[in-house]
């Protein structure tokens, strides 16, 4: 049933809430802000049409409580709630709450959330729409000997990872049989240990992984892809720098990757702005599917440069009930794009937050050039959410082009009176690893090690 | 008996447990010394432990647990 929305909620806050509140307007939408009371001075307060003061700082008393929330979408009228990403972005309960209060939820159904938000769900999921999932154990292995079976099947080295860990913790590599029946035990003992829990599962081992995710729009009927975006260039599994097309698919493994997330999406109903994450081993050339982002993320706009296709204005219109308006023909990558992530960290000091108040700001302009900020100057960056302040973005015809580009961006922003990461993301840019763009998750901390 | 206010190192949220299920590092009427944990301050995602910077028995918190906390503001006082 079709009901355009005439006035959105934005349930976020920072840059994301910045940036909904620009593409309702362009959509002849109104605005509501909801903010806890740290944000008070924020960009988006001062964009929106109206503001609603949800809560105190702590994100579980403001952005996180959904009760507050909906009070203050019945309060001022509005018939939709964008959640924006984090925070209850990806919580199924609160997708339905706000669907029983009437209103409409900008994102998937409560049941895809769900569906994809489970590891194992999601991984079977994916499975019979005949995507490939990293090959391991299904679930917990019970015993050696059903290990070394796994093992065999899928060969060495191998991790064993355990069900309870995450973030990178409770992981250890055997490289041979001898190695499994050694680890395995001191693997189940460190989990119960760390954890609580013995189980311990294993996965294929990939030396050299690249992180590359598919950006998809349904309408919970049809499905498009939107290309990969490249998101190796992390630290402590948090992106710092992105980019599009991935410099290290071939034009046939690309077209493979896209076409199996449509699959995926297809088989859940897709409805609004997702992304397919996958493994890419560049040792085998295979992508792996690992889990799905039911919500817009953080680097999108990476792929509205490169496509010219509003991401965040398509999830409006198909939230209010209309179908896609692209075939995917008329979807077209053109050149590349890069996004920098300037954090208000100081990478000199262990990447130390700087939260406080930025006494000056100079944005760059020119062509291809997009800022995507919650800064303006005299704001005071709160010390309680991210430390994100502004994604540069900039597309130009190839990647050494945009690299170049890039290069002149850093040049012109300067932020001043909070210590940033934009003279790393110069360092970077220049780099051997950035400028051969053949790096792995891994390459950022070495290199960043490695920094006099 | 001279009363010392601890105070918090930086700006962000004052946490006095480790974690949500766990109990506070300390409570009033505990001894402390110099150098023991007595909260955190979480600043943009990342949590820095508050150490004691003196000695004495723990009279009264300043400050709550998830409590927004600025630079230089008083925690906790100690006596001793």
């Amino acid at each position: 049933m079709a009901r355009a929305i005439r006035k959105i909620l934005v349930a976020n806050r920072g840059e994301i809430a910045v940036r909904i509140i620009r593409a309702a307007h362009e959509l002849g939408m109104e605005a509501v802000a909801a903010h806890s009371s740290a944000d008070r001075d924020s960009l988006a307060v001062r964009l929106a049409d109206e503001a609603v003061e949800i809560g105190p700082p702590h994100a579980t008393k403001s952005y996180l409580d959904g009760e507050a929330i909906l009070r203050a979408a019945r309060h001022t009228g509005a018939d939709a709630v964008h959640p924006g990403y984090g925070f209850l972005s990806e919580n199924a309960d609160f997708a339905r709450a706000v669907e029983a209060a009437g209103l409409i939820f900008v994102g998937p159904t409560p049941e895809a959330i769900r569906t994809m938000g489970n590891k194992a769900l999601a991984r079977e999921t994916a499975r019979r729409a005949g995507v490939p999932v990293v090959p391991g154990s299904d679930g917990v292995v019970k015993d050696l000997d059903q290990a070394l079976a796994v093992a065999e099947g899928i060969g060495f080295p191998i991790m064993i990872k355990a069900s309870a860990g995450g973030g990178g913790r409770g992981i250890r590599v055997a490289a041979d049989a001898r190695e499994l029946a050694r680890e395995l035990s001191q693997a189940q003992s460190e989990a119960r240990a760390a954890f609580g829990d013995p189980g311990v599962y294993l996965e294929r081992y990939v030396a050299r992984a690249r992180h590359v995710e598919v950006q998809v729009l349904g309408d919970g009927k049809n499905v498009v892809h939107l290309y990969e975006r490249e998101c190796s260039m992390q630290r402590r599994r948090q992106k710092i720098l992105e980019e599009a097309p991935s410099p290290a698919l071939a034009p046939e493994t690309r077209e493979r990757l896209c076409r199996s997330a449509v699959q995926l999406a297809r088989a859940v109903g897709y409805r609004g702005a997702g992304t397919l994450e996958y493994l890419y081993d560049a040792e085998r050339g295979d992508f792996l599917f690992i889990e799905m982002n039911t919500r817009i993320q953080v680097e999108h706009p990476l792929t509205e440069m490169l496509t010219g296709v509003d991401l965040v204005a398509s999830m409006l219109r198909i939230a209010g009930g209309e179908p896609l308006r692209l075939s995917q023909q008329e979807i077209v990558p053109r050149g590349a794009a890069i996004e920098c992530r300037i954090n208000a960290e100081d990478a000199d000091r262990g990447f130390m937050p700087s939260p406080g108040t930025i006494t000056e700001l100079a944005l760059p302009g020119g062509p291809g050039v997009r800022v995507d900020t919650l800064a303006y100057a005299g704001y005071r960056i709160p010390p309680f959410y991210d430390s994100l302040v502004a994604k540069l973005v900039v597309c130009a015809e190839s990647r050494p082009a945009a690299l170049a580009r890039m290069v002149r961006a850093l040049r012109e922003m300067r932020v001043e009176g909070v210590r940033t990461t934009i003279g790393l993301h110069r360092e970077l840019l220049l780099s051997e690893e950035m400028r051969s763009g053949i790096y792995d998750t891994n390459t950022l901390e070495r290199w960043v090690a490695s920094r006099p | 008996m001279a009363q010392r206010e601890i105070l918090s190192p930086l700006p962000g949220t004052f946490y006095r447990k480790p974690a949500p299920d766990q109990p506070p590092f300390v409570k009033e009427g505990d001894a402390v010394k110099v150098g023991d944990v007595v909260g955190l301050v979480e600043v943009m995602k990342m949590f820095n432990k508050v150490h004691a910077d003196a000695a004495g028995r723990v009279v009264r918190f300043l400050a709550e647990n998830e409590a927004p906390v600025e630079a230089g503001q008083p925690l906790l006082v100690v006596e001793g």
